[in-house]
């Protein structure tokens, strides 16, 4: 068996990866979603991969990551939307930015880039700061769901014979033979013979269990705004130009149509401290606006959120084996997403295969493409009227705002979500403008009908998080 | 399934009965789409008292309010679509809407809008801290426990001092939740004074004026809250904190009115209406929440039953304005309604101040109309009834209000 720990969009994508050539891989992942670490808190930008370090392991999968999303997006039936990103210069000093990512661009061997004067910079993105002067601006650049890749991944492993294991905290190992035994914190344990540890901000710690040393992870605080539907900011991904720190605060496109700004970068004491601060938030709405002067920070606001990465002094990823048929993948920070594909490739072709002298074999009943149970409202009206008559559920809303009915919600249910957030994330149900007050009362009915939970028993996500305390009077 | 009507009413809440029902009396033929199982919207949820006062000269309750709605429905020919949720309407005035037998079109003359509002979420405030379990509004608190009988919360604060959450800072305590208090960022409470002496006063809850929520702290489920006082520019002024231990906050922070799925009228951002509750798209009408919020389901139902009238005549070609006199906001006006005035029908003009006042003077100009109020506050809305002027001449006119010395 081979052990995955973490469902990150990078251990998802790996986990697959080694599925085309071996049935039995297992992820292990320690919360109960799938997804839900660094993976939900992020940019979701695909980067062009002009301004990694040349030379770096990040440079060289950052690029090749970017160009695997089509093929990623077909096969996992994911939506990726190439909107192109723009680093914009403000004053004459910032110019000098842009000259320096023309040469890593070259560097690295980006060719998909154009630099544009103010005209066409705000020909394209009309409600940009006016003093903007120039951009560097790269077509490739795009934005996907990473929690929705994690999540498409997973469940193309289970298709393909995998297993997923959720609630599965790795907690200590033993090497027996050449192999290792998996201890969990539930008490379970499972047989590996080679494990690749993709554990995010943990990857150093489940490093040691294997006695392996790999670069100290800390964590870098990203605060977000998340910003509406109703009005359009941008057009592409805005950049300031990138200091030697951060790419600094964007302003982005989501994929479903609203807006992120953000993100800050500060390191924090805690790799669980989510929290937004008062600083943060500040300094989001300071920054971006000085890119795009029309966000409403007053009105449109949908909520803040922040993400923590997973920072080496290294600055770079660091993959590579350990003592035994171990892989460590540590250190993914950005461009961590859109190198997830490249890294996936590096893992099984080079350290799998070259390093580990593992030969493999492609598998021939590898189902490659699957489908993802598409909003039926953004289906013709033809198909969704078909399947209401073979499912009267289909013709049920629950969520108003995002448009999603009972059979999805029950369709999610029956793929394992079991708290409001499964649900959340596998539908996009709660995810919309009310955030939920409309229809959560809704969805916990019905995850409790269709589960046999109580009320009491289901959460917002992780233990701890209930929603329910009991019932008000005895009926 | 294809369906063809004279009127379409969306939402069947206090304001789209209402407008169906005098729709039908003017001649229409209506049909009213509703996308919960039941019509009446958010009154279901109210089980406490206050409704109906004007309206039915009654007190009732909100599902008494809705029963008797309902009951006067029912003796006429509107035809109640329930469980139908309305996905398009496009401008050659058909409607596209799906329930459980699937995807209907429906083609009409006139359309109501009677949407409502949602509840503005906490989340859009930003506040600063962890994301966890047990922030959520009045409304959702009020679907767990009035509606499936179900208690989220064991101790809690409650953000926003309007009526909605007054009353439920009522409703938790006397459902054995531990109330620490209500707060409120004005210096003067959000809903009425009765509600505040019958809500807070009556059962000790502490009301924390010129308070506001600076951070949230637990761990999976709210922990803690965090709440400062404020100056009069809503600033905080340092040193103030007190923590409250709470697993819960339950937040009304304001109503947005709902314009979905209509894109092309203008919006304010509720719909912006003529005194007949005409839109900028002459063939709909709108009423209620999703104009602009009103107080009371009175004031709802009064403007729906205009808007079922002139839009059941102008189904019938029998009601076309020829002209619109602009309505200006002027000085310390926040809130206004309608923005456009057909001078050859009656106005009710409702509004609200920018700020509290001990007695204001509201004025019409050049209209002549002068009205005293005592103690006028942003938090209640002012009615004004005018009759027709026909002044051909005139093009707008302005609302104003001004401290009597
Ligand atoms: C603010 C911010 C902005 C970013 N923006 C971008 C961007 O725009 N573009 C881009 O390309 N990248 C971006 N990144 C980087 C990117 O998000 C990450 O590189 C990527 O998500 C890392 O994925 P992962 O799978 O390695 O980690 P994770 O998603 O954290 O997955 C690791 C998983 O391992 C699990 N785990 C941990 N310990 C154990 C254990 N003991 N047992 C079992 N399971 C365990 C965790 O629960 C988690 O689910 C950004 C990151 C941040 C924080
Ligand atoms: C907690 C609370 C306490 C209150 N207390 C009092 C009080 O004591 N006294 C008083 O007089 N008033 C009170 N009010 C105010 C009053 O009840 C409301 O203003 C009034 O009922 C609103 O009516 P409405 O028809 O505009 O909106 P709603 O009641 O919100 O009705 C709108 C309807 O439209 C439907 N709808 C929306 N979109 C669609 C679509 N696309 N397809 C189909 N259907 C759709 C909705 O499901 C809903 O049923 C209170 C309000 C609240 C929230």
């Amino acid at each position: 068996m081979i052990a995955v720990i973490g469902s990150g969009i990078v251990g998802s994508l790996i986990a697959r990866e080694i599925n085309k050539y071996i049935e039995d891989v297992f992820i292990f992942e320690a919360r109960n979603g799938i997804g839900t670490g660094v993976t939900k808190g992020n940019s979701g930008i695909i980067h062009g991969g002009y301004d990694d370090t040349p030379g770096s392991l990040r440079a060289e999968l950052c690029y090749k990551g970017n160009k695997l999303y089509d093929e990623i997006s077909q096969e996992l039936s994911v939506e990726v939307k190439r909107v192109g990103s723009h680093v914009v210069a403000l004053n004459e000093e910032e110019l000098k930015a842009i000259d320096e990512l023309e040469e890593r661009a070259i560097q690295n061997g980006v060719q998909e880039y154009e630099i544009l004067d103010k005209t066409e910079l705000l020909e394209m993105e009309p409600n940009l700061n006016s003093d903007a002067l120039k951009s560097f601006y790269c077509p490739i650049a795009g934005v996907t769901e990473p929690w929705e890749v994690a999540m498409q991944a997973s469940r193309s492993l289970e298709i393909n014979g995998g297993k997923v294991l959720k609630n599965k905290k790795l907690v200590e190992v033993k090497k027996k033979d050449n192999k290792f035994e998996l201890l969990f914190e539930d008490g379970s344990s499972y047989i590996a013979d080679l494990v690749i540890n993709v554990a995010g901000l943990y990857a150093d710690e489940v490093a040691k269990f294997f006695g392996d040393e790999v670069p100290y992870i800390f964590p870098v605080k990203g605060e977000y705004y998340l910003l509406g539907k109703n009005i359009k900011y941008a057009n592409s991904v805005i950049f300031p130009t990138p200091s030697k720190l951060t790419k600094g605060c964007l302003v982005v496109p989501t994929v479903d149509g609203g807006f992120l700004a953000g993100p800050t970068a500060h390191g924090v004491k805690s790799k669980q401290d989510f929290s937004t601060t008062q600083e943060g938030l500040l300094e989001v709405r300071e920054k971006s606006l000085r890119l795009v002067p029309t966000l409403d920070f007053s009105r449109n606001v949908v909520k803040a959120f922040a993400g923590l990465r997973p920072e080496t002094r290294e600055k770079d990823f660091h993959i590579d084996v350990g003592e035994g048929n171990v892989i460590h993948v540590s250190g993914i920070r950005s461009p961590g997403l859109t190198a997830a594909p490249a890294i996936a490739r590096y893992v099984v072709e080079y350290l799998i295969q070259e390093k580990l002298h593992i030969n493999l074999q492609k598998r021939e009943n590898y189902l490659t493409h699957i489908e993802k149970v598409p909003h039926l409202v953004e289906r013709d009206y033809d198909y969704w009227g078909r399947v209401i008559q073979e499912d009267p559920e289909a013709g049920e809303m629950i969520c108003y705002c995002n448009k999603i009915t009972k059979k999805e919600i029950k369709e999610a249910i029956k793929s394992g979500a079991r708290t409001l957030d499964d649900v959340k994330f596998a539908t996009r149900a709660s995810f919309g403008e009310c955030q939920g007050s409309f229809c959560t009362p809704k969805i916990l009915k019905i995850i409790s009908e269709e589960t046999g939970l109580k009320p009491e028993e289901v959460l917002q996500n992780e233990e701890g998080s209930w929603i329910i305390n009991s019932e008000v009077r005895m009926i | 399934m294809k369906y063809e009507t004279d009127v379409v009413v969306l939402g069947g809440g206090g304001g789209g009965m209402a407008a169906a029902k005098a729709a039908d009396k003017n001649g229409a033929n209506v049909i009213l789409i509703e996308r919960e199982e039941e019509n009446g919207g958010v009154l279901n949820q109210c089980i406490h008292n206050g409704f109906g006062i004007h309206y039915y000269r009654k007190d009732l309750t909100g599902p008494e309010f809705k029963e008797t709605l309902q009951e006067e429905l029912e003796h006429t020919n509107v035809k109640v679509l329930n469980s139908a949720f309305v996905l398009d309407v496009n401008k050659d005035k058909q409607l596209t809407f799906v329930n459980h037998k699937g995807i209907h079109e429906i083609k009409t003359k006139a359309l109501v809008m009677a949407t409502g509002a949602r509840e503005r979420h906490f989340n859009s405030l930003a506040v600063p801290g962890d994301r966890v379990a047990g922030i959520f509004t009045a409304g959702v608190a009020q679907k767990y426990i009035n509606l499936q009988n179900l208690k989220p919360a064991n101790s809690a604060l409650i953000v926003g001092s309007g009526d909605i959450g007054l009353i439920m800072a009522r409703r938790l305590h006397l459902e054995g939740i531990e109330v620490k208090g209500v707060v409120e960022i004005l210096p003067y409470p959000g809903g009425l004074e009765r509600n505040v002496q019958q809500c807070l006063r009556d059962y000790n809850i502490p009301l924390y004026l010129s308070h506001t929520v600076t951070r949230v702290e637990g761990n999976k489920r709210l922990g803690k809250v965090y709440v400062s006082q404020v100056d009069e520019n809503r600033q905080i002024i340092p040193n103030t904190e007190k923590i409250f231990n709470v697993d819960s906050l339950v937040t009304s922070v304001g109503l947005i009115p709902l314009t979905d799925p209509i894109k092309f009228v203008e919006t304010a951002p509720g719909f912006i209406t003529s005194n007949t509750n005409q839109t900028s798209e002459d063939w709909i009408f709108a009423a209620g929440n999703c104009t602009v919020v009103f107080d009371l389901v009175d004031y709802v139902s009064r403007e729906g039953e205009k808007a079922g009238k002139y839009a059941a005549l102008y189904a019938q070609n029998q009601y076309f304005p020829e002209q619109k006199v602009k309505v200006i906001k002027g000085k310390n006006i926040n809130v206004l309604h309608p923005m456009y005035i057909d001078p050859n029908e009656r106005t009710k003009l409702y509004l609200r101040v920018s700020k509290t006042f001990k007695r204001a003077e509201v004025t019409v100009e050049p209209l002549g109309i002068k009205m005293v109020e005592e103690e006028a506050r942003p938090s209640e809305m002012i009615e004004i009834s005018m009759k027709p002027f026909k002044d051909k001449n005139l093009k707008e006119i302005e609302v104003s209000a001004r401290e009597l010395g």
